[in-house]
Order: C-alpha cells, then structure tokens, then sequence
C-alpha cells in the first residue's frame, strides 16, 4: 500500500541542514508538497541539532509528527532521536563514526568512507540520500537532477562534481537497496498546476513588505529575525531605498520612527529582547502617529530565554508593548505563505492609520523553507501615503477626531511630531479635553484595520478551535482529523489578531467555548479573548517546540468532553 | 510655534540661558535657508526632553518641521530622519543630561557614520525640567538635591568624549553671544557631516553659572570663556585635544575634519548595488 507522506529527520552535528534542504528542493521540483523544519543550539559549531523534512503529495500542514527515515550523522544523534521514530520506520546511520547495540530497524552507511571513494569528501550527504531514495520509492532520478542543476555553475570542474555525487547517490541507493529494508512506497507527487516559489517565513515576510512599497530598514542582529535583516542589507537598496545595521533595537526603533516621520515606509525586526528595548519608541509611534513595522520573530522566553527555540509568548508583550494606554494593530501569520502577505499588509496597515504595527512571526516558521502557490504581485497592491498638500503653515495635523492628510517635511504644512500629549498642530499641553480627544482619536483610528484575511468553518458549532499564528498548520491537521471522526466543531482562524476582522467577533460572540492551542503558559491569547468578553481557553504546550497533531487531537477532544459535560473550562 | 499657540503652557525661566541659544538658532536656520536657497520646510528639528528640548515648541518667524520625541533618543530619530530623505537639514537641541547620559550610547555610532547633521547641545550642568537633579557635566562634589553629600563622580568631559567618538565638527560657546553662536551654528550646519556645537547655557534656577561664564570682576571671579587663539588649527587634531583638556569654555571651533559622510558612502553603494523590483526578487524563489 502507498502512503501519502514522508517525514525524514536528519540529526547530529554537521551535515544535517544542506541533506535537509538538498532533499527538500529535490522533492518540491519533483512536484511534492514540502516542509522542512530546523532546531539548532544557540553555539556556532557542534552540538545537538537536527533538521527535517515533511514530503507530501498534498499541501503540508505542518512538520510531521512521526519520522519514517532517522539519518544519525552521530551517536548522539542516534540516541536522542530513534524514539520518534515510527514502528516501521528506518533509521540510517553514519557507521563510520559509530555502531549502536543491535537494533533490528537501522542499518550502517560510512557516508563519509563512501564519499571519499567516488572522489569528492563532500558529496557524504548525497550518500544518504541516495539510501533514502529506494526505501520510500522516493526517485532517485529527481535527485540526479538536483545536483546537476546545483553544481552546474558554469566553473571549471563542474562535471567531475556532478559525476561524483551522482556516484554517491548510486552507492547510497545500492546500499539501501541491499539492506532489506522498505517503507511504505511514496506515492507519485500530484504536481500543482500552479507556479509555485521555494521560500522561508523570513524571506517571505521580507519579500512582502517591499513589495508592500518599504523604502528603510533599520535592525540590530538577533536571533530568529537576523535573517531578515541579512536580507534586507542585500535587497533594499536602490534609489531612495536602504537597509542599515544600526547599535541597537532602542535605534531601529528611533530610527524608523524618524523615517516614517520624513516620508519613508519603514520597518525592523527583531526578537522578544528587542522588542522590550523598543517599548518606549513603540509608545511614541503610537503617540505621534507615525507609520512604521515591527517585526517579532519570537524565540522562547523571557529575558535572553530559549534563542534558537519556538513559543508563541510575546503576545501581551506585541499588544501591549508601552506604557500609557496603547493597543497596538497585531498581525500573526499562521503560514509561510501567510508570511509573504502578513509582509506587505503590515505595511500597508501601517499607512492606512499612520501608526505603528506589529507583525509576530515565530522561530519554527521563520527558519522553515517550504513550497507556496508563487504570489501574483499584480494582485498585492501598496497603499500610498495620503501626504497633506494644502498651501498654508499652521496645519492642525491632530485637530480633528478623525484622521487627516500627514504633512511631509519639505512640503507645506510643518507641526511637531510629539511624544508628548499634543495639541492640533504638535505642541505639548496638559489640557484634560486635549488627552480625552487625543486618545480616543488614537484608539478611533483602529477601526480602519478590520479587514485581516480569516477563516471560518462550520459555524453553526458551538464550540470551535481558533488557533493563531504559527500554530495554525498543526491545529488544522488536528481540526481536520477530528472531523473525520465525526467531533463536532468549529474552525476559526484570524491572520490578524487586533483589531479583528467583525465576522470573526460576531463568530466569538456565539461560542459556547472557543479552545485556542498556544505554545505558553499563560495561554495569552485567551485570556485576550477572555478580556474582550469572549469565552474562550486555551490548550499551553512550553517546550520550546511546536505542536504535534496527535497531543493536540487528545487535548481538543477532551476539552470538547470536559465541556459538554458541564465542566466550566472558563 | 508658542506665539500662536495659547494652549502650550510650557514656560522657561527669566534669565534661562536657553533664550539666547533659541535666538541663535531661529537666525542660523533662517541664514541656512537663504544662503541654500532652500525652504525652511526642509529642516527639521529633533528636540530631546529636558527644558532645553522644549526649543521646538518655542522657535520663532518660519517653523521648521519638528519632533519632539523621548527621553535620549534625539540621534537615532535624526538618523531616519536623515537617511530617508538625505536634502533634509536635520537639527537636534538636546540637554547635558538627554545628549550625554541616556542618550550618550548613540553619540558614538552617529560620529563614526559621520551622518551629516548639527547637534545643538545645550550644557546647564543639571537636570532642569526635572527641577535640579546632577547631571553628567555637574561638576565633582556639587550639592544637588540628588547629590546632598555632594556629587561623587566626576565630570564627564565632553569635548574630550567626541573627539574620542570621532565626530568630525566640534564647536564650543556660550548662550550670552546668540549672534556669534549663531554663527557658529551655521558653521557646523554648513559642515558636510556629523557635527556638534556643545553650548553653555546657564540654568537660573538651579544652577546659574552666568558669573562663572562670565567673570564677574567686583567678585573677584575670572571669566570661563576665552576666545580660542587666532593660531589654533582645527584640522590638527592634536591641537584639538589639547584645547579639550584646557580648562575653561572657548569658543569656537575646536575641531574640524573632512571626511566622506555616510550619506556619500550609500550614494556609492547605490551606484554599484544592482537594484531588483520585487518581481525579480521573487523569481529567485521559483521552484
Ligand atoms: C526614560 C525617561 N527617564 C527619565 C525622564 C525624566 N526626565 C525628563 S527631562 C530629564 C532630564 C533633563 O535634563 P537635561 O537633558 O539636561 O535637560 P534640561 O532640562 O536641563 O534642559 C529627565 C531625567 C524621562 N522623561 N524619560
Ligand atoms: S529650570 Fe533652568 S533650564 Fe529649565 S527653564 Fe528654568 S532656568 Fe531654564
Ligand atoms: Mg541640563
């Protein structure tokens, strides 16, 4: 019998990212559907890491509960990883670094001995592959594509490093092959007849806000976000446009507040630390109404926390990350794809309200590459900014209730951007009349933001999961598999959590209970929901990993059975 | 913008010396943007919070466009301010206490990058606004209502600090002069990169140093200020350093070095970087 999916870990030290993605672009150019998901130690070199691989021939919800095929590039790797794997499944490992007591499922490969023979000691991870390739029915002959592709650079040489690693490919396969060992057979990919793009959340993010129209970047390198900052140095640059690494988060803040002031659209990213360093900055965008984007790329917390692991726990610090009454606009991206368009509303949000917005991504998500339908850009559109164009000074930018025009310095209309309590035209007052109009014109302004792309399914249940940001994939294998055992529920699904989107309000309004999985502790998004008089609680996992489907399955089910049978879960 | 403004109810002090120092900016900027001939639209001023900062409310005749943002973050605004739309006259008018202690981390940074812009940094060797607290020009073993055993650090020496960050126009003067300081004002605004004109200016109420400044003959005190002599060189930096580590306040222009800005590095940049549209740069993902 064939299956529909494969999950392939790679564990130990080094080699395990480039087999990770080597199998992954193999797989997606085959016309798979594809997740890779990565853990790292916080250290530069050595240590335990491990890389993995979701094939399907639908699209990947999310990374793969089980493991069919464990690749041990080390003991340790061998060691920690051979639980999560499979009845069935296959472990590889590398025989050249060691031999574990006899395990009946695993067979040795010395990758490295293997790859020196055929001429190239690089070409060790496409021995493994090679071996993976025949025990999945996985074709070897996409792989031989890949790195024919890859390593034709048009450089000398090129054809004795296709040779070898198509050499080592055949090794591998002859190996596996030898072994004894098969899997369920992979069925033939059903490849999308769509263009599609090969991209991680970060890049996608990235990618959507320019073309959201971001003209500055200003951002402080730290983990998971610096691949964005890494991106924008190499890509925003141009007329008009630039990327700069600044001293800290308290100048990136500062300074895209300073560009959004002078006409520029203007965003950073950074983590949890970063963003506890940007409160003060975040409170003075909100105040004087200048358009900018912070990017959270959450990493475990608090303080210096878990950098190079995921949680969902910079909720309450996003929405309320200043002093002073501020509730900041949150956009949360459930999906890689998610990411590309969370990018440019973002910016776009930003324009709209002239103020600052958060955009929380999350670590699991961030590094993970993934196979998304290509975004037909004609159909992302960037909002321009309404620049006041009047002819005389004394502009009473904040005078009215409503928003207005911004004046651009250089044009006509010249006030104080103030931090401070203000009047129409900037300058500081303490006027009780002034505060009440001011902030109730701040929080006004939010109404322009209730169109966040959301879901909901079977609306008429009376109770419903509503998952948010990168939860959202593991939730909704989970919400599809409980379905098809006849549980019934609801599916509600926002992109962005404040404001959100009235179809989903009046849908909270109706639940008799709305159980939201989150990765902390405090389960902050339902006691969010909890304060806005919705009723609502939540399932925590704070491991610092992600979900996996079947805990969530258990959880629902029984908090659904805890429900109906009058427990009060509220 | 106080003139028109009746609701605005902050005040300074009779005699604060940061009425000199407002004089000589609304001429200095005003000088600037006949002398370019560009708009006083173009300059905008970052104010930092303290009395001094207050500037921006209080300017005179043709507004520039303002911020008014938070405590010690006067240059990491000014620096978006600037890389967004590099023609923009970019002012910050800061205090001792703003500039060189919670906002001091980012003087470094701003000085290396040489980010064209004039800093207007107005020294009363207190905290005024928040009514008399030691600042890091107070000098060692004041009474303060912070210090009531008298201040245990030193004074912090800025003159000294810049040159060491490597900003590249240092100027020194004093707010009793507005027409000179606004000349000297326009010096460093004039200066193409990151320049500084660090000014004292008395605090009346907590900390009125005119007569130190001044000299005050019949008390028998000697003035502060001096002119900087005819033969000092600010290219040399040598000299400079000297003229920081002398005692008292000159005035004039300590130090000043020609060097690319970073506004001129990013121009080069921009020529050598090939520029993608956001199309190209999603074709690179295609599967
Ligand atoms: C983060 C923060 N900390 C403290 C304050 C309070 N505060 C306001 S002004 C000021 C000091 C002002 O001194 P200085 O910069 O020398 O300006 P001056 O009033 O003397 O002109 C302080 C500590 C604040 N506004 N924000
Ligand atoms: S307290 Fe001092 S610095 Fe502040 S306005 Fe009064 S005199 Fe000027
Ligand atoms: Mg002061």
């Amino acid at each position: 019998m064939g299956t529909t999916d494969l999950v392939v870990r790679f564990a130990g030290e080094a080699g395990v990212v480039t087999s990770a993605e080597s199998l992954a672009a193999t797989a997606a150019q085959a016309g798979y559907h594809v997740q890779t998901y990565a853990t790292f130690p916080s250290q530069i070199l050595g240590g335990p890491v491990h890389t993995q691989v979701h094939i399907s021939t639908s699209p990947t919800l999310s990374d793969g509960d089980d493991v069919d095929v464990l690749v041990a590039f080390s003991e340790d790797g061998f060691n920690n990883h051979k639980d999560s794997l499979v009845p069935d499944g296959v472990i590889i490992y590398n025989s050249g670094e060691f031999d574990p007591p006899g395990d009946s499922n695993s067979f040795g490969l010395p990758f490295d001995d293997i790859a020196k023979e055929v001429g190239n000691a690089r070409a060790s991870n496409m021995v493994v592959l090679g071996a993976i390739a025949p025990l999945a029915n996985f074709p070897l002959e996409a792989l031989k594509e890949y790195v024919t592709k890859r390593f034709t650079r048009g450089r000398p040489g090129d054809e004795q490093i296709v040779e070898a690693n198509s050499l080592a490919l055949d090794r591998g396969a002859e190996a596996a092959e030898k072994s004894g060992f098969h899997l369920a057979e992979l069925d033939p990919p059903i490849r999308p007849d769509y263009e599609q793009i090969m991209i991680s959340g970060n890049a996608a993010i990235a990618l959507g806000a320019v073309q959201g129209g971001l003209d500055f970047y200003a951002g402080y390198p730290i983990s998971p976000a610096t691949t964005v900052l890494v991106w924008m140095e190499a890509n925003l640059v141009g007329e008009d446009r630039f990327a700069y690494q600044v001293s800290s988060e308290i100048e990136a803040i500062g300074a895209i507040i300073g560009a959004g002031y002078n006409g520029r659209k203007s965003m950073t990213a950074t983590a949890g630390p970063g963003v506890a360093l940007m409160s003060e900055g975040l409170g003075f965008a909100w105040m004087a109404e200048i358009p900018c984007v912070v990017v959270d790329v959450q990493r475990g917390g608090p303080a210096t926390g878990l950098p190079t692991k995921t949680e969902q726990s910079d909720l309450f610090a996003c929405m309320y990350p200043a002093h002073g009454d501020v509730r900041m606009p949150v956009i949360a991206p459930g999906t890689v794809e998610e990411c590309f368009y969370a990018g440019a509303l973002a910016v776009n949000w930003a324009e709209r309200y002239q103020g600052p917005v958060m955009l929380m991504s999350e670590m699991q998500q961030a590094e993970r590459s993934q196979n998304i339908p290509k975004p037909d850009l004609s159909k992302v559109t960037a909002a321009g900014r309404e620049v006041y164009k009047g002819d005389m000074n004394g502009y009473q930018r904040y005078e009215p209730d409503e928003m207005g025009p911004m004046p651009l310095p250089g044009g006509p209309g010249a006030y104080v951007a103030n931090a401070s309590e203000h009047d129409g035209i900037g300058d500081s007052t303490h006027l009780p009349i002034r505060h009440i109009r001011g902030t109730e014109r701040r929080f006004g302004k939010l109404k322009l933001l209730n169109d966040g792309p959301h879901e909901i399914e079977n609306p008429d249940a009376a109770i419903a999961v509503m998952p948010w940001g990168g939860s959202k994939g593991p939730v909704r294998e989970a919400y599809l598999q409980l379905q098809e055992e006849g549980v019934d529920i609801g599916w509600l699904y926002s992109m962005t959590l404040h404001p959100l989107p009235e179809a989903i309000s009046e849908q909270l309004n109706k639940k008799e209970i709305v159980i939201v999985p989150e990765l902390n502790y405090q389960g902050q998004w339902s006691r969010l929901l909890r304060a806005d008089g919705y009723r609502a609680t939540s399932i925590t996992q704070y491991t610092g990993l992600p979900f996996k489907v079947g805990f969530l399955v258990e959880e629902i089910k029984q908090a659904v059975a805890a429900h109906k049978g009058g427990k009060v879960l509220v | 913008m106080s003139d028109r403004n009746a609701e605005y109810d902050f005040k300074w002090c009779p005699g604060c010396g940061d009425f000199g120092v407002k004089r000589a900016l609304e001429w200095a900027m005003q000088t600037y943007s006949e002398e370019t001939e560009t708009p006083m639209a173009d300059t905008v001023m970052v104010a930092g919070i303290g009395c001094s900062g207050n500037m921006v409310h209080l300017v005179e005749g043709e507004q520039p466009f303002g911020i008014h943002g938070i405590h010690g973050r006067t240059l990491p605004v000014a620096f978006g301010v600037k890389q967004a739309r590099p023609q923009t006259n970019t002012i910050i008018v800061a205090g001792d206490g703003d500039f060189l202690s919670i906002g001091a981390e980012h003087i470094g940074p701003a000085a290396q990058r040489n980010v064209d812009m004039t800093c207007v940094i107005m020294d009363n060797g207190v905290y005024g606004l928040t009514k008399g607290q030691a600042s890091p020009t107070t000098i060692f073993g004041t009474q303060t209502s912070s210090t009531p055993f008298g201040k245990l650090e030193a004074a912090v020496k800025p003159f000294e600090q810049y040159l060491a960050h490597g900003v590249s126009f240092i100027g020194s003067h004093y707010s009793s002069r507005p027409r000179d300081l606004a000349k000297l004002i326009g010096e460093a605004m004039n200066h193409k990169g990151f320049s500084i004109v660090h000014v004292q200016s008395p605090c009346t109420t907590y900390n009125d140093t005119f007569d130190l400044l001044k000299g005050n003959k019949k008390a028998g005190i000697a003035p502060l200020v001096y002119a900087i002599p005819e033969d000092h060189d600010p290219s040399d930096k040598e000299q400079a350093e000297k003229l920081a580590r002398a005692p008292g306040v000159p005035l004039g222009v300590i130090y000043k070095e020609d060097r690319p800005t970073l506004e001129d590095r990013q121009a080069e940049v921009r020529v050598k970087a090939r520029s993608r549209t956001p199309q190209e740069m999603l074709d690179t993902y295609a599967v």
